[in-house]
């Protein structure tokens, strides 16, 4: 196909001199393919899924009837066991997000700030070698980790306890797991910006160890949890292949939505509970937008 | 480094750290235990070890197809995502026009979105728009489905590299007498060699690591390596298997990270 661009005249160089003198075309040309792509299949396939929350199934023959009602929004709203799985749903999205807060931060902290740089190159790629390794292989993990005769409960059972087992808890834990590493590095990013010098500027001025770290490393240090937050929130929020694997009988509401369309083939009201996470991703996103934590991610 | 920080306080960030990395390992290298675990019901602490799982996970038709699949659907997605992203992030850093800025939201959509979000929209419209057409859910719909949410990391990729490189040396090529596509393909495409590379080793592993917009997007027929992990995860006597494919992946995650310090010389860059 390249085999006489440079022939004076050749049809390969009009056209790329009228690509030249043309910015406009050549504009479009280039935009063409991925707006194509990305707002027509995508954005249209968005809008269609919309659209058919707002239709209803025919419960006798489980065909879609394409009439315009809010009948799947109103049993959302009003029947107790999607109330109550939305709020478990988000319950265990904040949890997870406070438990890698708190693991990540001293991590995050110790990276940044006591880590010599060589060493502090080695850790990071500590930190993102796991995130490589599969999802599935992680939450399979604590599958063999949790399970009744595995190494949680060979490791507390001479303390006479015993692991958690599968449910909600195990929930937690394994995807506090999974999105720890969105956690950690975007605080090791934001602590790697605080000078040390403030530190110990903080400290020369007598002001306790609480005391700089409440005036001095939280300031500079919160909107890059939240940045992370915003991934161990969302991730949490809409998972639920974590919750067949080790949750038991718990249910989250992405497997609300899954079994809306599996099982019981209903497309109309899974796009419906579908809106759901997505809503709450809107409103998380807006609440954290002042903090100026996007423009940490 | 830090003098202002007691003893006791950095004694204990360290045994912070030490027990953060502890958590992270000890779960993967269970994992890699086990697969050599020779009981079938994987007590801990193992009884005895052996190699024969590996053995036999080497031979298993199921897997072999299996990974085969994952390789197409990550190559297919990869250099569709390549060629999406890539436009659109000349578009953007070389142009100004009417909603530029959305560009940028509306490539980060398919993945900031839930997964179950894109996967059901997906396999709505493939079903209604497709179906007339003869084209039944399978690899193509997979590799469609991954594509988009992979256009993303190339795109940030290519775009942080033009910016970098401004356009001085697209114009220098201009002014000794290369056409538009001369100037693409000696100048400006081996000088994003390293980002697309970088980004598409991302889009690569994105793709293959990806289950909820797969099972969505795959026929009956079509099985990507999680979807046959998550098949099998629940039947005991396959338990040995998926144990050793679980175990053959987190040793293959060393070495994209390999690679990226290859390209690049610092694997945060991806």
């Amino acid at each position: 196909m390249t085999k006489a661009p440079s022939l004076p005249g050749g049809p390969v160089r009009r056209l790329a001199g009228l690509l030249h003198r043309r910015p406009g075309l050549r504009l479009s040309v280039l935009l063409s393919a991925p707006l194509l792509w990305l707002i027509v299949a995508y954005l249209g396939a968005l809008a269609a899924l919309l659209l058919s929350a707002f239709w209803t199934t025919n419960v006798f023959t489980g065909d879609v009837v394409k009439q315009f009602n809010t009948e799947n929004f109103r049993a959302l709203l009003t029947e107790e066991v999607y109330r109550r799985i939305a709020l478990r749903s988000i319950g265990v999205a904040a949890l997870v997000t406070i438990v890698d807060a708190v693991i990540a931060f001293p991590v995050a902290f110790c990276m940044a700030k006591l880590a010599s740089p060589r060493a502090q190159r080695w850790l990071v790629i500590g930190i993102l070698t796991p995130l490589w390794a599969s999802y599935l292989v992680k939450a399979y993990a604590w599958r063999v980790m949790l399970s009744g005769s595995g190494l949680l409960n060979w490791a507390v059972e001479p303390f006479g306890l015993s692991g958690p087992g599968y449910g909600l808890t195990a929930v937690v834990i394994t995807l506090a797991y999974l999105w720890l590493p969105y956690m950690i590095l975007p605080i090791y990013a934001g602590l790697e910006r605080l000078p040390n010098s403030l530190l110990d500027a903080s400290a020369d001025l007598g002001a306790s160890a609480f005391r700089t770290f409440r005036t001095v490393i939280w300031p500079v240090a919160f909107p890059a949890v939240v940045a992370g937050s915003i991934f161990t929130f969302s991730l949490s929020l809409g998972d639920f292949i974590s919750v067949k694997i080790v949750g038991g009988a718990g249910q989250l509401i992405g497997n609300v939505v899954y079994d809306n369309i599996g099982a019981a083939n209903n497309l109309p009201f899974a796009a419906a509970v579908a809106t759901v996470p997505v809503a709450v991703m809107m409103i998380y996103l807006v609440a954290v937008r002042r903090t100026g934590a996007l423009e940490n991610l | 480094m830090n003098t202002s920080l007691s003893r006791g306080t950095k004694i204990a960030l360290w045994v912070a750290l030490a027990l953060g990395f502890a958590v992270i390992y000890a779960p993967l290298l269970v994992v890699l235990v086990n697969s050599f675990n020779a009981d079938r019901a994987f007590g801990w602490p193992p009884s005895r070890l052996t190699g024969q799982w590996w053995a036999a996970s080497w031979d298993n038709a199921g897997v072999r197809s299996a990974l085969w699949t994952s390789v197409k659907a990550g190559l297919g997605a990869t250099a569709v995502a390549m060629v999406l992203g890539t436009m659109a992030a000349f578009a953007v850093q070389r142009y100004r026009f009417f909603g530029r800025d959305t560009i940028s939201l509306l490539v980060i959509l398919p993945i900031a979105l839930p997964g179950i979000v894109t996967g059901i929209a997906l396999n709505n419209a493939f079903r209604t728009v497709l179906a007339p057409f003869g084209i039944e859910l399978g690899l193509f719909t997979v590799v469609v489905g991954h594509a988009t949410f992979c256009v993303v990391v190339i795109y940030n990729n290519v775009l942080a590299r033009l910016r970098r490189l401004g356009t001085g040396v697209e114009e220098a090529s201009a002014d000794l007498g290369a056409d538009t596509f001369q100037t693409f393909r000696y100048v400006t495409f081996p000088l994003l060699r390293s980002a697309l590379l970088a980004g598409g080793l991302l889009a690569f592993a994105l793709s293959f690591d990806e289950i909820i917009v797969t099972t969505f997007t795959a026929g009956a027929g079509v099985q990507t390596l999680p979807i046959w992990i998550f098949n099998n995860l629940f039947r005991p006597n396959q338990a040995p298997v998926v144990n050793v494919v679980a175990a053959a992946l987190i040793v293959l995650s060393v070495v994209p990270i390999y690679l990226a310090q290859r390209i690049s010389g610092d694997a945060r860059t991806i």
